[in-house]
């Protein structure tokens, strides 16, 4: 996805770096980066440990991190062009479940363009970019972490260690706590469903259409806060 | 952060976490919080989470504990990016700290 935007900016000073959010490990996500071959690293996240570290909640999302190692920005909804799937048509014999998610799906709020602009700018300006955030901004914009949200990466940790075990049924229990304790975390959710493969909403009892709406589909890729 | 069983020493304590019990408390890079070990041997699980504000999940029928990450206050306690160690595809490690010297857009995605 970030080939052509990292070979363009490289030789500026900018590396990408990608993070797999995958509990099926290199299983899942190696097939993908075999397939771009990139250049850049790219890197498996089992446990999600970027979302704690970061913050993150979705993806995919962007941090951006200066010379020095200061995070500079995000993390915030990160695409590098707007997806095939907002072009998607309604197919004439779609059911309305079907017909509905593909609206959904073309509602989310994905501003490529922008970000991408900002991107630019940034490894044009380093500091002096008004997409650069102070330290102070950065915190700021850092989302609180009440103790429910602490526990549900504690039961997604568990929870990855009995699937891995074979475990399935309990390592679903803990999935399914770690969801209730933090609804916004949608890479809790969707690894969780992916590792029941398609009957994932039969053993969760829930779809991403009926999440997405409960959680508001403007809040799905939040809009940019940038000037 | 998981566990098999519910104190360990302080050298797997620091393993898993970062966290090193020192003279002064619980320290990480440049943070210190006070904490006084109850046992010479061993760290109770509980007491490292109260000190620290994580909670502690506890699956009883597989053994396992979960120490959850610190709660209570902002995601990022300051802008100086986390010390990050991750495999890539083929299981050698990278760390985010050898990009330094270079500005890096790092960016979560999913197969799924």
């Amino acid at each position: 996805m970030w080939q052509e935007l990292r070979e363009e900016l490289h030789p500026r000073g900018l590396e990408i770096v990608t993070v797999a959010l995958d509990a099926a490990g290199a299983a899942a996500a190696g097939p993908w980066i075999a397939k771009a071959s990139p250049r850049h690293p790219s890197l498996i996240d089992r446990e999600h440990a970027v979302d704690a570290l970061f913050g993150i909640v979705n993806v995919p999302s962007g941090v951006w991190i200066d010379e020095a190692g200061t995070i500079v920005r995000g993390p915030e909804p990160a695409h590098p062009r707007p997806p095939a799937y907002k072009d998607r048509p309604v197919p004439p014999d779609a059911t309305p479940a079907q017909r509905e998610r593909i609206e959904v799906v073309r509602a989310l709020h994905v501003e490529a363009e922008r970000y991408v602009a900002a991107l630019r700018d940034w490894v044009a300006r380093g500091a002096e970019s008004r997409f650069a955030l102070s330290q102070e901004e950065v915190v700021r914009r850092s989302r609180p972490r009440p103790v429910s949200e602490a526990a549900a990466a504690a039961h997604f940790a568990i929870g990855l260690a009995l699937n891995d075990a074979g475990e399935r049924d309990d390592a679903i229990a803990h999935f399914r706590e770690a969801h209730r304790l933090h609804p916004t975390n949608w890479t809790y959710r969707r690894d969780a469903w992916s590792l029941s493969g398609p009957e994932y909403e039969t053993v969760y009892g829930t779809s991403w259409l009926t999440e997405v709406k409960r959680e508001g589909v403007e809040n799905y890729y939040p809009a940019l806060e940038m000037p | 952060m998981l566990f098999r069983s519910a104190a360990v020493t302080a050298s797997e304590l620091e393993r898993v976490t970062g966290w090193r019990l020192k003279a002064e408390g619980l320290c990480r890079e440049d943070r210190c919080v006070p904490f006084v070990a109850r046992d010479q041997e061993r760290v109770a699980l509980a007491d490292v989470g109260t000190a620290l504000g994580m909670p502690l999940v506890h699956d009883a029928r597989h053994g396992l504990w979960a120490l959850g990450a610190e709660s209570g206050g902002h995601v990022l306690t300051s802008a100086i990016a986390p010390d990050l160690e991750l495999p890539d595809a083929e299981g050698r490690p990278f760390r985010l700290a050898s990009l330094r010297g270079r500005k890096v857009l790092l960016v979560a995605w999913a197969s799924w």
